[in-house]
């Protein structure tokens, strides 16, 4: 049997008295759509940031593919195939849209430190960085700077990079949230075309969107896993209504 | 007053400038990328002097002096981010504090090593006489050190714009965890950036031999002045060390001959009024 794409278990996370996360525990297989809900404050960006690295576990384990990435630099969890989105949106804005994917792929390469090498000289890094935006509807775009870009363009880029890693499992923070319905939908077919190769967990308010993306759901409280399950699991369960759709 | 005091002024700013900015080039790029100064600084500037002096009394020619000089102050850097301040990583305040107690430690050092007495570091042979120019004599050696600040900020900036490890340094200044993020290795970053600080501090202090001397309390003469620059011009930003640099060499050079009462006002005025009004600096993207 292959080892879950990313198996999270006893996850504790505290910040002083206020217990963050509390021995979470879930396991999402290979290719799949994982959605994470919660109320706002019920850990969720919280365990991504876990997961990623940006902030270390007091206790537990999360594996990715069967090996162990805490205690490892976030950068080393790139490298592993791990990519992220951020709830606010990150990126570098005073670069151009394709710098900004180039610099995604430079955190790959290997042959990092040779200072001499001349960035121009790198045509494949380019070329990937072009195809990334491509694939986002961001060609057009590729030479402005990110400050001069709308809010939706600056989703779409962050989801150019994160792809452009070609990553095993990807971790989409809130990917729809600020944008209008327009770029929603435009978001979602991207969504969508991602390959199955690449296995999904996303936070996302946008419930519509959210469950008919996602084939299994993490509703989080707390910092605990209250209810795991099917879509119509989950929505079935009156502690997912209880908490989460205010029934 | 004679128009040969202005000339002779604005090349000692010039050249001023162009010491500054080998002293503050990596200051800068250390502040912008590890959001911490670097209180040791103006020690590794100083220890560079000391370096020289002891390897032109053994001997040595003077730009080989200068390069080991940098080597030596170089590694030095390197142990002080790789055995002190990453053990210390995410405590910026424990990480300020540490370098200026090692700021302390190398000033003991020296004046244990080298005593108190100041020793002056003699210019290579062939820069010892001035330059004639529509009759008037140009000392050659500051000359020199002016044109090799420039190479070194021309080297600078194509590392910085052009190459990938630039890349990633301008990207570990505009957002640290975002590099993190797409997987840039930002402690090595580090102690490349410390590398390349501490090596232009030590040559720049090799180099400012002649003109300044060594002597106990160099290090603390410009360190302030290293301050000024980066807080003008912005931490991280290679463009706003440069101009910083030059700028604090003419308010240093001429506070000093028109109004020396006030030299220090002339200096620090213009930070206070920058750190009110424009906190990030003229070229900084770092808010300090």
């Amino acid at each position: 049997m292959t080892a879950p794409a990313l198996e999270v278990t006893g996850l504790n996370k505290r910040f002083g008295g206020l217990p963050a996360t509390k021995d979470v525990s879930f396991h999402v297989m290979a290719g799949e759509r994982r959605l994470i809900i919660g109320p706002n404050g019920a850990g969720k960006t919280t365990m991504f940031n876990l997961v990623t690295g940006d902030l270390n576990a007091d206790s537990g384990s999360v594996k990715l593919f069967g090996q162990e990435l805490l205690g490892m630099p976030t950068q080393d969890r790139v490298h592993l195939g791990l990519a992220r989105t951020y709830q606010i949106l990150t990126l570098f804005p005073r670069e151009t849209l394709v710098h900004n994917v180039v610099l995604a792929l430079l955190g790959l390469q290997t042959l990092r430190w040779n200072p001499w090498t001349a960035l121009t000289g790198h045509r494949h890094v380019y070329d990937a960085a072009h195809e990334a935006l491509a694939m986002v509807g961001l060609a057009e775009s590729a030479e402005r700077i990110v400050l001069e870009t709308s809010y939706g363009e600056r989703r779409r880029l962050e989801l150019a990079m994160a792809l452009a890693q070609k990553p095993k499992l990807l971790m989409l923070d809130e990917p729809l949230a600020g944008l209008s319905q327009g770029e929603r939908q435009t978001v979602r077919e991207l969504l969508d075309k991602i390959p199955r190769d690449v296995t999904i967990v996303m936070i996302e308010h946008d419930m519509d969107t959210a469950l008919s993306f996602a084939e299994r759901i993490t509703v989080l409280h707390y910092g605990e896993v209250i209810v795991e399950g099917t879509r119509a699991e989950v929505v079935a369960d009156p502690r997912t209504r209880e908490v989460y759709l205010g029934d | 007053m004679q128009w040969q005091f202005w000339i002779i002024q604005t090349l000692n700013s010039v050249a001023f400038g162009g010491l500054l900015f080998l002293l503050s080039s990596g200051f800068s790029l250390i502040f912008g990328l590890m959001r911490i100064p670097n209180l040791a600084h103006g020690a590794f500037f100083m220890l560079g002097t000391y370096f020289g002096y002891t390897l032109l009394q053994k001997g040595l020619h003077f730009w080989p002096a200068a390069l080991l000089g940098g080597i030596g102050v170089g590694l030095l850097g390197i142990a002080l981010e790789r055995f002190i301040l990453r053990k210390l990583s995410g405590n910026e305040q424990g990480q300020v504090l540490v370098t200026l107690g090692v700021s302390f430690i190398i000033a003991d050092i020296c004046l244990l090593v080298w005593t108190g007495d100041p020793m002056p570091l003699a210019a290579p042979q062939s820069l010892r006489r001035p330059l004639l120019f529509a009759g008037f004599a140009f000392p050659t050696y500051r000359l020199v050190v002016l044109g090799i600040a420039l190479v070194a900020a021309v080297g600078l900036y194509l590392l910085m714009e052009r190459t990938r490890l630039g890349a990633m340094i301008r990207a570990g200044v505009d957002d640290m965890e975002m590099a993190r993020g797409v997987g840039i290795p930002v402690s090595r970053l580090f102690t490349t950036v410390f590398l390349l600080g501490a090596t232009l501090a030590g040559i720049g202090g090799v180099l400012g031999g002649p003109i300044l001397t060594a002597y106990p309390g160099l290090d603390a003469d410009m360190l302030p002045l290293a301050l000024i620059v980066v807080i003008l011009g912005g931490a991280g930003s290679l463009l706003g060390a440069f101009v910083g640099s030059f700028v604090v060499g003419f308010l240093y050079n001429f506070g000093i001959a028109l109004a020396p009462d006030l030299a220090y006002f002339v200096l620090f005025f213009p930070m206070v009024l920058v750190l009110v009004f424009l906190p990030q600096g003229l070229f900084g993207r770092v808010q300090i």
